[in-house]
């Protein structure tokens, strides 16, 4: 219990940010029209895939004969990338056929 | 951190809030994709190349090798994807950001000097990871077919629920206990994967994009945690960000099938074997061919198309596009009446439309067509089924029964093309099928139309 007190008291700053950006979320989402919930879908899983920044510190912090940490990382940056390039790329390809012919 | 990595992850995360922002709206949606794979880019560059640390080269070399075969991999299949199999690929990019972040979890327990609320991020990072890479591997499965049946497990709800205690359980005598074996870490990973596989499998069809969008949301929650544990705040705004927004999305989606987020998850929805009323006579059908439907197109004054699944499938929504197109030079208003979950995804639907040059503006949605169908001559239903179901109005022992369906009885007539007649996704007896006003067009979506463009064309 201490413990966790302990954790809420020097990451207080974190919390704050935390609970602050779940609202930021729900306020930034509201409304959407149908039209657009696939492509926003597919747009906010491309932005989990922030991830990759994680894997690329692992492996920066990794020993360079430390074979375990090198190879999952080397992994995980493959998935995460995989996550963020196609994510933004299919994105972008469904908007841009959201056009109003003139 | 360095001062000049901090404002850069500033930046990204400022790009990462205002590319959502302009996400939700047609007009600004483009750019802000734009603006959030920006923001990416830079975060990604900023950590590669700003840090005090003593990299060896190698390391950069094999994180370079990773970039370029994720990137060459990843651009490849957001290319070569056809539209109509947009649901799962999102499922399985979503998968791959949840191995993710499993797998560096699995690397930071590896370095844990036994601090308990660091084992705590790691071994939630590692769960949630885990749940969701295996969970999207179902739910990509489930879409493309590959997973055809709904694998019934024997009280699945209980026997899931008393899985996910399990883990919860195991994961605090290691966090507790300050256990750093490695065996018990790959345990945890291994019962947060079966637990993914438990939760997906018995969730019917039809409420896949649900499913996925919940994954994507817990994602989110994996990086944000993973954000915590690495205390790096672009993770954790963007993590946070995109699991706030996530399960905003899943509600909207739940509202759109009239079905609480629960029954979605606990409900049987499309996993029943036997429907109530399926086997009742309701009469007989009347069957059409595309001649007389041409004409009974040709000579109406408004007429609204109904496009479903069954239409992308068959890959006719360029036909249906040039049909709106000839049927409008004759003078006739056409439009679209779009269900908020026509296709296999919210807004799947307009996106294949949109693909074939059909303009935003004729696409009306739910709320806005339903008070026109009684003003309406002609109603073309291509591929669609549940969606225009009256018993969701009027039969109250239906599982679609309150979902919210297009009114598409109260028009004059009603042309329905269909292969078969095959139940639709929720294996129910549609009875708008046997009602006096409507004819029967069978055959592919795309055979049928465009026999029919060629008869509007000779008229």
């Amino acid at each position: 219990m201490n413990g966790l007190l302990e954790f809420i008291g020097t990451n207080i700053e974190m919390i704050y940010i935390l609970i602050l950006a779940v609202f930021l979320g729900v306020e930034v989402i509201k409304h959407i029209p149908a039209v657009l919930h696939t492509p926003l879908m597919s747009g906010a899983n491309a932005l989990s895939g922030v991830v990759v920044v994680g894997a690329i510190l692992v492996m920066l912090n990794a020993d360079p004969d430390n074979y375990f940490a090198l190879t999952l990382g080397f992994i995980a940056v493959v998935l995460g990338i995989l996550n963020v390039v196609g994510g933004f790329a299919v994105t972008g390809r469904m908007l841009k056929m959201f056009k109003k012919k003139s | 951190m360095s001062i000049s990595l901090s404002l850069i992850y500033l930046v990204s995360t400022i790009a990462f809030i205002i590319g959502l922002k302009k996400l939700g709206h047609p007009a600004t949606a483009k750019n802000g994709n734009l603006i959030a794979a920006s923001g990416m880019g830079l975060a990604i560059a900023g950590t590669i190349f700003i840090h005090d640390l003593r990299v060896p080269t190698t390391i950069y070399i094999l994180i370079g090798l990773a970039i370029l075969i994720g990137s060459v991999i990843g651009g490849w299949m957001a290319i070569k994807v056809k539209m109509t199999k947009m649901p799962e690929l999102v499922s399985l990019f979503n998968g791959f950001g949840g191995a993710s972040a499993a797998l560096i979890g699995l690397v930071e327990f590896s370095k844990d000097g036994g601090d308990k609320m660091i084992t705590t991020t790691i071994v939630s990072g590692i769960i949630i990871g885990a749940i969701t890479f295996s969970g999207s591997m179902i739910a990509w499965g489930k879409l493309n077919g590959s997973i055809k049946s709904v694998i019934k497990i024997p009280y699945h709800n209980s026997v899931n629920n008393l899985f996910l205690a399990g883990i919860v359980a195991f994961a605090f005598f290691m966090v507790t206990a300050g256990a750093s074996n490695e065996v018990l870490v790959f345990a945890l990973l291994a019962a947060g994967l079966i637990y993914g596989i438990l939760f997906v499998l018995p969730i019917g069809g039809a409420d896949m994009p649900v499913v996925i969008s919940l994954l994507n949301s817990l994602t989110g929650i994996a990086a944000a945690i993973t954000g915590v544990l690495l205390s790096n705040m672009v993770m954790l705004i963007g993590g946070i960000l995109v699991g706030s927004a996530g399960i905003i999305l899943t509600i909207a989606m739940c509202k759109g099938m009239n079905r609480t987020l629960a029954a979605v998850i606990f409900g049987t929805f499309g996993a029943t074997d036997s429907v109530p009323g399926a086997n009742k006579t309701l009469g007989t059908i009347k069957k059409t061919n595309p001649s007389d439907s041409a004409i009974m197109l040709n000579y109406a004054t408004n007429v609204i198309i109904v496009p479903g699944y069954g239409l992308a499938v068959a890959q006719a929504q360029h036909v249906i596009h040039e049909l709106e197109e000839l049927l409008t030079k004759k003078g006739v208003n056409v439009t679209y009446a779009i269900h908020p979950v026509a296709g296999r995804m919210p807004g799947h639907m307009n996106v294949l439309l949109a693909e074939s040059n059909v303009d935003y503006s004729l696409l009306l949605e739910m709320d806005d067509i339903n008070p026109q169908f009684k003003n309406t001559d002609v109603v073309l239903v291509v591929g669609a089924n549940d969606v225009v179901n009256p018993a969701a109005h009027n039969d109250p022992s239906s599982p679609i029964y309150g979902m919210p369906i297009l009114d598409v009885e109260n028009a004059k007539h009603i042309i329905v093309n269909k292969r078969t007649m095959n139940a639709g996704y929720a294996g129910i007896e549609n009875e708008l099928f046997y009602n006096d006003k409507t004819v029967m067009l069978f055959g592919d979506a795309k055979a049928a139309l465009t026999k029919l463009v060629s008869e509007l064309k000779n008229m």
